[in-house]
């Protein structure tokens, strides 16, 4: 196992490494450096001053907080969730596991547009379920809650797909090792199978964080879309588009964009040095 | 220390053990010899209580532990892939039984670290308790695996193909030093392995298992001189066959005497260097039966198409209904 890591660690010994490198700037820079680029262009014809006066403003302010905020919070309930059916799906055998299996993978394949209006018709005060929260006193359509359950369903099989094969790489036996040693369940869980799957924990929660903060179509039935209140961050750039205010849109697409960079570097830091830290 | 009753244990409807009984004394070092498949590993794992049988009874230092789960049954395992905690350096991996003790058992971290250290020297990898898992060489890596299961003081220690997934040379040093530590600390063990050298070169006693079954319980040399079923002989050394009216006749390439009047004539069409014999392997005359024969190697090597003549000098008989016999011809 780490015979092979150690291999890809050292691209010396692989054949064409300049010629791969090479490559893959060219196509990093081809599909996303380029496009990227152009909105930074774009947004540069706004001037300092009117590019934070829209890019800051208590709209898009608001607008970014509650982006981010559902997003986090979606990511961190399917951390959760998506760990306990991927280690389902590795650990157990049982008839129609390729069925749950499948399941997982069909918010990738959805319209996401079919999700939103679907979640919508469940949570709204006469929905399936949001007639049972109304009388709890707890909204869940046109809220922030309506909008965070959209982007669980959204970002499910992010979590489960990067952590079922760590976690079947794992293998039972070093969870039986710590159970021969008098650990609990919960202490093999914790300071066994967490610290090693860690890493591909905060892959799933990096790339569902990240298609939250993105996510569109699935977001503005269940929405809302109050301005300051429900709106989310695309939204609002659809918004601005709309009054084509392109130089608007692609200011508020700039902050977007290097707060969502930010983020994603500083998980990527993370998952390296604790890497480095096991030395494989 | 050990007493199994009539452990059986079933996997869909498979059957992997059909009523195993063994009695373990303290202090034995026991090897589970068998083919790939025959249920070595079920056993030890429902020892460990990894597994649980689906009837029959594990008696641990006279304690009924049919039932009890493996975190409280005391027993340090050791798996043939390590199973080492790969985010943890060396030492807090063979902290780590300590370390999860609660209540009135805790101990102090300065304290654990400190029998880590002790347990690293007795595996004799002393300052590599900062490395990772992963920068060790295999042979390390398993002395790692059995510091950690020695930490927790077991009083039964199981290890699953020890070394297994390792190349010859470090697999004989490995060994060598292994039945050491076993003399030095006298903790009842048992190891699984399918290499017969292994086990009789390691084991007080070997268990010989095929298809579930137990064969044969004995030492070493009873287990290789005198096997009780055509199995054992055939699994543990090698063994050349003779159809005799009612069974067969079994023995050992080196037990014949060669002589112009021999009973028996094979017709050479091999030969090599054994070690410290020659080995010529050919088909008897009348039967066809293939043998191998050792000859000594201070006489010149027998020539290919050459006829030897020979008796076995000891042999056993085993009757197709399972009786046997065996000693030496005359
Ligand atoms: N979890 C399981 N599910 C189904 N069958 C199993 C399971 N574990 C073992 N078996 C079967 O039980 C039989 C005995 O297996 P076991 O692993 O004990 O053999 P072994 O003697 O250890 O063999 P090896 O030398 O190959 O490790 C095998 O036929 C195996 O296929
Ligand atoms: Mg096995």
């Amino acid at each position: 196992m780490s015979a092979r890591s150690t291999r890809w660690r050292q691209p010396s010994v692989l054949p064409g490494f300049g010629l791969s490198f090479g490559f893959t700037l060219a196509w990093l820079t081809l599909i996303v450096l380029i496009p990227l680029a152009t909105i930074f262009l774009k947004a540069a014809g706004l001037g300092w001053s009117e590019f934070l006066a829209v890019g800051f403003s208590p709209r898009a302010m608001a607008a970014y907080q509650l982006s981010f905020g559902t997003a986090a919070a979606a990511g961190l309930v399917n951390a959760v969730f998506g760990l306990i059916v991927a280690w389902v799906l590795v650990r157990f055998d049982f008839t129609g596991k390729q069925v749950v299996s499948a399941l997982v993978d069909l918010p990738f394949a959805l319209p996401t547009a079919v999700a939103g209006i679907a979640l919508t018709a469940l949570y709204t005060p006469e929905g399936w379920i949001g007639q049972f929260l109304e009388p709890l006193g707890i909204k869940v359509a046109f809220t922030w809650i309506g909008i965070t359950i959209a982007l669980v369903f959204i970002g499910l099989p992010f979590v489960v797909r990067s952590v079922e094969p760590v976690l079947a790489d794992l293998g039972r036996e070093v969870e039986e090792a710590a159970a021969t040693l008098g650990a609990t369940r919960w202490q093999t869980f914790t300071r066994v199978i967490f610290p090693a799957i860690g890493p591909a924990l905060l892959t799933g929660f990096a790339l569902a964080f990240a298609r939250g903060v993105g996510e569109y179509g699935s977001v503005i039935f269940i929405s809302g879309n109050m301005p300051g209140r429900t709106e989310i961050a695309p939204l609002l750039i659809v918004t601005q588009l709309e009054q084509y205010a392109y130089a608007g849109a692609t200011a508020i697409a700039v902050v977007m964009m290097l707060a969502s960079f930010a983020v994603l570097l500083l998980i990527n830091l993370i998952q390296a040095a604790s890497r480095w830290r096991m030395g494989a | 220390m050990i007493h199994l009753r009539g452990i059986t244990k079933q996997f869909g409807d498979y059957p992997a053990l059909h009523g195993i009984d063994l009695d373990v004394a303290p202090g034995e070092f026991i090897a589970l010899l068998g083919p790939s498949g025959s249920g070595k590993t079920t056993l030890l794992r429902i020892i460990a209580g990894l597994e649980f049988q689906d009837s029959g009874t594990v008696l641990l230092g006279g304690e009924d532990v049919s039932r009890t789960p493996v975190a409280d049954r005391h027993v340090g395992f050791v798996f043939q892939h390590y199973a080492l905690f790969r985010h943890m350096t060396v030492a807090d991996n063979v902290a780590f039984g300590l370390s999860v003790r609660r209540g009135k058992h805790r101990i102090a971290k300065a304290a654990r670290q400190a029998r880590a250290e002790e347990l690293l020297r007795l595996v004799q990898l002393e300052g590599l308790g900062s490395r990772y898992p992963g920068q060790l060489s295999g042979g390390q890596r398993q002395r790692v695996a059995l510091a950690r299961a020695l930490a927790i003081e077991p009083r039964l220690l199981l290890l699953d193909e020890p070394f297994g997934a390792l190349d010859a040379k470090v697999r004989k040093d490995l060994r060598r030093w292994l039945r050491d530590l076993h003399k030095a600390m006298g903790l009842t063990s048992i190891f699984v392995t399918h290499d017969q050298e292994e086990a009789l070169e390691l084991a007080d006693r070997v268990v010989v298992m095929s298809q579930g079954r137990i064969e044969q319980i004995g030492a070493p040399d009873a287990v290789y001189m005198n096997p009780e079923t055509p199995f054992v002989s055939h699994f543990v050394g090698e063994t050349n066959r003779l159809p005799a009216s009612g069974g067969e006749i079994h023995f050992r390439p080196h037990e014949i005497t060669v002589t112009p009047d021999g009973s028996e004539a094979v017709l050479v069409d091999n030969v090599f260097r054994k070690g410290a014999v020659w080995r010529a392997e050919g088909l008897l005359e009348g039967s066809g039966q293939f043998v191998e024969l050792d000859l000594p190697s201070s006489q010149d090597a027998p020539r290919l198409g050459q006829t030897i003549r020979f008796n076995p000098h000891r042999a056993r008989m085993f009757n197709a209904d399972g009786d046997h016999t065996q000693g030496d011809l005359p």
